[in-house]
């Protein structure tokens, strides 16, 4: 415990207060920057609000140019798209069935089984299990699209044709599975950070009367991260809805109206894939069309994202 | 006289057991359907195209003859877009961040910004295609050239940067900031000198999981217009380009006229999915050796 | 700034001095010393929370003055109302003067960058830079504009010398500060408050987080800088205001029941809550 010896050092030493004291009466230029860095910033963060306007601006400029042309109604209720030839018709349905009909296959799969993942991943997995398993659900998560849809036209079509012969070599059935298994992760962490953030007293409450997992699982923990666990199934289905490339691949381009599974469907972004592929020429209807099925995609998933974000907030359980 | 009947409880509580331990398994299944898919996909994936990897096949450029294809120029643009992104996602994203986290008050601005990038985060890639094709490829004339990708790029991965960042700045305690504030320092002082250095490894880890979501996406270049085949490999930012997608996207479509196209395919993404895969390490590998210690 | 132009800066016999001689303002000086602090009629309000209540104290130069209370009694409060620290906190209002040397530093000219390089603080908890030992040290050198390697070189073993710590890290000062026991941080800590020579060092309980020995070591090391600093210590160990300090305050809820020389407080305290307090019937 002995100290040191002090040598008092600051008796005879430079003083570096007075140095401090020098630098700080020049220091104008920091001064400015002090300024300057927020205001700086908030440009920096503005940049985020931009790109939104350019979205809704950009979006909107150009659909109301196709309505000039194509009225709201036969828009939205026709049944017939025949974006080329004379006799050109802009009929939304055909795409829109796609879409959701693809997003719903997508959601058969995605749903019940990350929920389940979800459930045992939070509740039964060992912590050594889990280190496993959670990463090969990071990697799911992280194969790209199109990966995905080289697997739905490469094997899983073909799979699928072996158990049901009438499924057409492009079809909606496989790209949504896939889209589905795509998606399982999404539903599965999402869920998880639900099932999880439900304390551990409750679930002890529960156990400590006897009742087995399950039942502690079904009625307490689930319903408690019931707003978590819809938020999630809201997210996947945006992500379902705004998927481009497994169906563009693997479900061919019949712009039918139909409700046939095992037929080729057009989804609205896959039409988005095709006209701008084919270079429509700026100003055309077509070229129009693009926007208003964009514009409607976007509506679309902008509200599922408002949706999960509300369920989440309004719904949210205080432990 | 009891309520509970506890011969009773016994007598059912086998049937209970035996279905939580049925649950237990379904549960399980779904769990492991996931690791059968991947497995599936591999071996799918493997199978079609890693005989088609060789050397030739990495540094020939494409050709209309599959046996003579090769992907430098893909690979050259995957690296060209990489070199746009990052910066760009690197300054916008953490001076966001910076700003939300450190500089905004906590109010409807600061709720209206965060709301906003929520909502960017949810917004389909394709639609980022329209918008780079209206703002960037035809609005400012460059053309489907390397610079318009990475614009276009950037603003879709932007969220997953500004919300790592986010984490990454939040989690740095309160009372390193107030030892700097302490000794004197100014706010921006403080966050260059202590918060920035501190959130680095969470920020860096943000920005490849960005680069690694551009380096995989298709759509929004397929909107931009980016040729199904090109020869020449891009030399600068205003040079056309093709990216291994969206390679992987044209070969598939051919593969029906074109057998061969579909071990094209497939090799490309194999390659495809080792660069992931080595940008991903690289992210894990930082996150532990950066473990903060306070 | 070059070498050459550093050697020319004065070598001044104690900065303390210096920095008194070029004081325009006196503040009212009592007994012989001057005060460094006048708090005149503080309030501080948290959200609705009065949390110091006119608040009247003189704290004077090259003294310790130990802030003593139970916990929640605004001790720590006010000493970061001394380098307005409290500013961080959202919500928080003050009311009256508190001058510094004879100048207001609530005034808004008052720039708390400055007040701040002049009253350094160490906190309750050891909270060091995820940085080098030296790094640590040299942080307020460079933020103040000395970038100079030989000067930063000096201050930082000149630092660490007045901490007492300098032989027990000499060797590594290139590795990172989180490698010191917690002790050894807290005086890492003071050093690097000491390498911008402030006027005052604030301390809010510097050893609550501390085992005895490190504890013994940092009471010695305040005795010892008390020379060079004025210095203002929380602490809730009523043992080490005693045996540290030259005066003592003791507040509660908010209110400083009794200031005085610190014998004078222990011995024969004039308000029966200090006694109550002092004695260990509440708190």
């Amino acid at each position: 415990m002995v100290l040191e010896k002090s040598i008092d050092i600051y008796k005879e030493n430079i003083s570096v207060r007075e140095m401090i004291e020098k630098k700080r009466s020049k220091h104008s230029f920091s001064k400015m920057i002090e300024k300057m860095i927020p205001r700086f910033l908030l440009l920096i963060a503005a940049i985020s609000v931009l790109t939104t306007l350019g979205i809704l601006l950009t979006l909107l400029f150009e659909t109301i140019e196709f309505f000039k042309d194509v009225s709201f109604i036969s828009f939205f209720t026709g049944t017939i798209l025949q974006p080329l030839g004379p006799n050109a018709e802009f009929g939304l349905l055909p795409l829109l069935t796609g879409t959701l009909i693809s997003s719903g296959i997508a959601m058969l799969v995605a749903i019940p089984v990350g929920f389940m993942t979800a459930i045992y991943l939070s509740e039964y997995a060992s912590e050594r299990i889990k280190k496993v398993l959670k990463p090969v659900l990071e990697i799911l998560a992280g194969i790209p699209t199109i990966v995905y849809g080289f697997f739905a036209l490469t094997f899983v079509t073909p799979l699928l044709r072996s158990f049901i012969p009438a499924l057409e070599p492009t079809n909606i059935l496989s790209p949504g599975i896939v889209m589905g298994i795509m998606i399982i992760p999404m539903v599965a962490s999402l869920s998880e950070d639900a099932l999880s953030s439900v304390p551990d007293s409750m679930r002890e409450g529960a156990l400590a009367m006897g009742a087995t997992k399950l039942e502690v699982t079904w009625k307490v923990v689930v319903p408690a991260a019931i707003s978590g666990i819809i938020a999630s199934f809201v997210l996947a289905i945006s992500r379902a809805i705004g998927e481009t490339m497994i169906v563009t691949i693997a479900s061919g381009s019949s712009k039918n109206f139909t409700f046939d599974i095992t037929q080729s469907m057009q989804t609205m972004t896959a039409y988005i894939v095709e006209v701008t592929g084919g270079d429509a020429p700026a100003g055309s209807t077509l070229y129009f069309s693009l926007y208003a099925v964009a514009m409607t995609l976007f509506v679309f998933t902008l509200l599922m994202n408002m949706l999960a974000r509300y369920i989440s907030r309004k719904f949210r359980e205080e432990y | 006289m009891h309520y509970m009947n506890h011969t009773q409880v016994q007598k059912r509580m086998s049937t209970r057991l035996l279905k939580n331990y049925l649950a237990k398994l379904l549960f399980l299944l779904s769990t492991l359907f996931g690791l059968v898919v991947l497995a599936a996909l591999i071996y799918r994936v493997v199978t079609q195209g890693v005989h088609w990897i060789d050397l030739d096949f990495l540094i020939n450029r494409l050709s209309t003859d599959p046996k003579k294809a090769g992907i430098l120029g893909a690979i050259a643009g995957t690296l060209w877009l990489m070199a746009v992104v990052a910066p760009i996602t690197l300054i916008i994203g953490v001076g966001t961040a910076i700003y939300l986290e450190e500089y905004a008050k906590k109010g409807r601005f600061q709720r209206f910004i965060q709301i906003n990038i929520s909502n960017l985060s949810g917004v389909p890639s394709i639609v980022f295609g329209l918008l780079g094709l209206t703002v960037f490829v035809r609005g400012m004339e460059l053309g489907a050239v390397i610079l318009a990708g990475g614009l276009t790029m950037s603003l879709l991965v932007l969220p997953i940067v500004v919300v790592a960042a986010q984490e990454a700045i939040c989690a740095v305690p309160q009372f390193l900031r107030e030892a700097s504030y302490g000794m004197g320092a100014t706010k921006w002082q403080t966050i260059l000198n202590i918060v920035i250095p501190a959130a680095l490894p969470g920020i860096l880890t943000g920005v490849i999981l960005a680069l690694s979501r551009a380096v995989g996406e298709t759509a929004p270049l397929v909107v931009l217009g980016i040729p199904a085949l090109l020869i020449p490999l891009p030399d600068g930012l205003f040079d056309k380009f093709t990216v291994l997608p969206l390679q992987i996207y044209y070969w598939t479509l051919d593969s029906a006229l074109v057998a061969e196209y579909a071990n094209l395919a497939g090799a490309s993404i194999i390659v495809l999915l080792v660069i992931l895969f080595l940008m991903n390490s690289l992210a894990i590998l930082i996150r532990n050796k950066f473990q903060r210690r306070h | 700034m070059g070498g050459k132009n550093m050697a020319a800066v004065t070598y001044s016999a104690n900065p303390v001095e210096v920095f008194v001689t070029s004081r325009e303002e006196t503040a009212t000086s009592v007994a012989g010393k001057n005060a460094v602090f006048s708090v005149r009629d503080l309030n501080l309000w948290y959200g609705e929370d009065h949390a110091l209540k006119n608040i009247n104290l003189e704290l004077k130069e090259n003294e310790i003055t130990a802030i003593i209370g139970p916990s929640g009694c605004g001790k720590s409060t006010f000493i970061k109302t001394l380098n307005r620290m409290v500013e961080l906190i959202p919500s928080v209002r003050i009311g009256g003067n508190i001058l510094y040397r004879g100048k207001d530093i609530l005034a808004k000219s008052y720039k708390v960058e400055d007040l701040r390089t002049r009253v350094g603080m160490v906190f309750q908890k050891p909270n060091p830079f995820p940085k080098s030992i030296y790094e640590n040290i040299a942080y307020g050198p460079k933020i103040h504009g000395i970038r100079n390697k030989k000067i930063l070189d000096e201050i930082v073993e000149k630092s660490l010398r007045g901490a007492a710590i300098w032989d027990e890290v000499k060797e590594r000062l290139h590795e990172n500060a989180y490698g010191l026991s917690g002790g050894q941080q807290q005086r890492l800590c003071i050093a690097r408050c000491l390498a911008i020579e402030p006027d005052v060092i604030l301390m809010d309980e510097p050893t609550s987080a501390l085992d005895p020995i490190s504890t013994l070591k940092v009471e010695e090391l305040v005795q010892e800088l008390k020379k060079d600093f004025s210095i203002v210590i929380v602490t809730h160990n009523m043992q080490q205001a005693a045996r540290i300090s030259d005066k003592t305050a003791f507040f509660l809820s908010g209110e400083v029941i009794e200031f005085d020389r610190t014998k004078k407080i222990f011995s024969s305290p004039a308000d029966k809550r200090t006694e109550d307090y002092i004695t260990g019937r509440f708190g």
